[in-house]
């Protein structure tokens, strides 16, 4: 029977249930389609390793923040007299509401370091290249969303960090010619961070940058199926197929890896439990001293520092003596990961198979990632800033250099089929 | 589709119906980006905003010489200085050390546009946001601070990210300024009285 695709119901696969509720949804609804779609009919590559955990954490984190965050907002007063006294109000007398509190705080940390541990895989296994390359973009902006997402949400308490750290931030527009001053009013709905600015960013915070996130997240989800995982050999399973027309080094995505996912969310909570009880603030790592003071436009902390998913860049900010170039640099230190898939020139896509010039140059940068990270939040002189500069310097060498060290470099043949062996 | 023509109905007119396909998205287009308009003016300082960065007064005979007093003025930390004959004279000694002594490249009044960026001597005014990204430079008016080295004239020192500027808050080398503090404009309405946020021009002034 030959009917034109767009008249009429779709034809239902076989075993589909007939009768009963069942038979009513699944007559208007595509139930079984997109289980299999999604998930009993997507296949991943039987050889993911510990590094492949961290794309589904970083779904179980952002549900993680959406509940903790809605929460969040029924208590939460915005407004530079309110703000800062309602977070203390949530953290002293709404039941709970210091669990609340303190599991989305600690929930933006582990954010990044997934996201970050998510990304260093893409970098270690070359999954940023042909055909993922929209697939690796996508993943950046919902990248670029949580950065933005994560920093008018520390403004959110009101405390003194929050306030200077707003004015900081946002004063780093003033450095483009022309238009910067206006631009930063803009910003601010002010002649300084106040109020308006606060109210902005709430609503940024509440409603527009998580329903971007989510459309951003959906989208990376939906390039993904068309391109398939990559896996740590960096072939593509999709060139071997058996007689059924599946991978042969595919498993369906549930239930295998539905299933070992949870025991990556159970080590995760675990994790995250152990610093929501013990250590909320993580040394001041997660949240700074000074946000525990209400806001205050007449007193500068003495050593302004973002928090340590912003180090890096801050550095770099930091690093270079003139303010417009400084500004510049760090721009550019986020968005040369938007370039990896066209400045890597190698055959390979996995380090297993490529040369000591690509491995080394993945740990020096990664090296200097961290190094940058850690000069970030110190105070900005003598060593410090030595440092940052030789640092900043490699960070930059990773990407520019990328098109000539990874064609020179001396890679093997990857395999025909997948590494894996079986557990015993 | 629209080349399969079936006998019995009219000619789809392709390039017509391609010119008013493009022309109602272009008017859309255009409307939609009015209509952005007011949502971006939304942003804008609100009128409550504006009236509260009126100008502000300051009665400087309440100054000591040498003391230090800071005021708002459109959510912006002015200082004010009353100079002692010294600090002036500690003025001239280092231009050497400095990104731009004659603030050509810095942002003031035209009356402030001199070596003391002041119209009178004896009293500095600047917006006390460091041009650097608008922290709070500290005052250091001691000379020779043992944490700011032998040669410290006396001036003002940011602990964020550690610009240092003198008293007329010009910008030492190797700060991460670029530019000296800025000065907003301002008048003396009598020998005592200051207006920060007017000048005879009556202009309401940078930033």
């Amino acid at each position: 029977m030959v009917t034109p695709a767009s008249t009429g119901p779709s034809p239902q696969p076989p075993g589909t249930p007939q009768k009963g509720f069942k038979g009513w949804l699944y007559k208007r609804f595509p139930v079984e389609e997109f289980i299999s779609d999604q998930l009993t009919g997507y296949y991943a590559p039987k050889n993911f390793n510990i590094w492949y955990y961290f794309g589904s954490l970083a779904l179980v984190v952002l549900a993680l923040q959406l509940f903790t965050g809605i929460f969040l907002t029924m208590f939460y007063k915005v407004g530079e007299t309110t703000s800062f006294d309602s977070v203390e109000f949530i953290m002293r007398e709404v039941s709970w509401g210091w669990l609340i509190r303190y599991l989305h705080s600690t929930g933006a940390s582990f954010f990044f370091i997934v996201v970050y541990l998510h990304m260093f895989r893409a970098l270690l296994y070359g999954s940023y290249k042909a055909p993922r390359e929209l697939l690796w973009l996508l993943g950046m902006a919902v990248y670029l969303a949580l950065m933005a997402e994560a920093f008018m949400g520390y403004v959110l308490p009101w405390g003194n960090m929050s306030f200077w750290g707003a004015q900081v931030i946002v004063n780093l527009f003033s450095t483009i010619p022309v238009v910067g001053g206006a631009l930063v009013e803009w910003i601010r709905g002010d002649y300084g961070i106040a109020d308006a600015t606060l109210n902005r960013f709430f609503s940024l915070h509440v409603v527009a940058i998580p329903l971007a996130l989510l459309l951003l997240v959906m989208l990376h989800l939906v390039a993904l199926r068309r391109t398939g995982s990559s896996n740590p050999d960096g072939i593509e399973i999709k060139e071997k197929v058996g007689p059924d027309g599946k991978p042969l080094d595919g498993i369906p995505f549930h239930p295998y890896y539905t299933i070992k996912d949870i025991v990556g969310i159970g080590v995760m909570f675990a994790l995250l439990a152990i610093v929501v009880f013990f250590v909320p603030t993580f040394g001041g790592l997660f949240l700074e001293a000074p946000n525990f003071e209400p806001a205050n436009p007449m007193s500068t902390p003495e050593h302004i520092a973002p928090v340590w998913y912003f180090t890096p860049y801050y550095a770099i900010l930091r690093a270079v003596p003139d303010q417009k170039i400084g500004a510049l640099l760090m721009f550019v230190a986020v968005a040369a990961f938007l370039f990896l898939p066209w400045l890597d020139r190698s055959p390979v896509k996995s380090m297993r198979y490529r040369g000591w010039i690509c491995r080394s140059a993945l740990a020096i940068f990664t090296v200097s990632f961290v190094a940058l990270g850690y000069l970030g939040l110190q105070p900005a002189e003598g060593l410090y800033v030595m440092l940052a500069r030789i640092f900043a310097v490699l960070y930059f060498a990773f990407f520019i250099l990328m098109p000539w060290y990874t064609r020179i470099d001396r890679v093997r043949t990857p395999p025909q089929r997948v590494t894996y062996h079986a557990h015993a | 589709m629209a080349d399969t023509h079936v006998a019995g109905e009219p000619e789809v007119d392709a390039s017509r119906r391609k010119f008013l396909t493009a022309a109602t998205a272009a008017t859309g287009a255009v409307g939609a980006v009015f209509t952005l308009v007011p949502f971006i003016s939304s942003w804008k300082p609100s009128e409550r905003a504006r009236a509260l960065g009126a100008p502000a007064e300051l009665d400087v005979s309440k100054l000591d010489p040498g003391q230090m007093t800071t005021l708002t003025w459109r959510k912006q930390q002015i200082y004010v200085v009353r100079r002692t004959p010294q600090m002036v004279s500690s003025l001239g000694g280092h231009d050497g050390s400095l990104k731009d002594p004659k603030s050509e490249q810095s942002d003031q009044p035209p009356y402030a546009r001199n070596e003391l960026r002041a119209r009178k001597p004896e009293y500095l005014v600047l917006i006390g946001n460091c041009t650097h990204l608008g922290c709070l430079p500290k005052p250091r008016f001691e000379p020779a601070l043992p944490e700011l080295g032998a040669n410290w004239p006396g001036g003002f020192f940011c602990p964020c990210h550690g610009s240092r500027f003198d008293l007329a808050g010009r910008v030492f080398d190797g700060s991460p300024a670029s530019v000296n503090l800025r000065v907003p404009p301002y008048a003396f309405a009598n020998d005592h009285t200051l207006i920060i946020g007017v000048d005879e021009a009556g202009q309401k002034g940078v930033a």
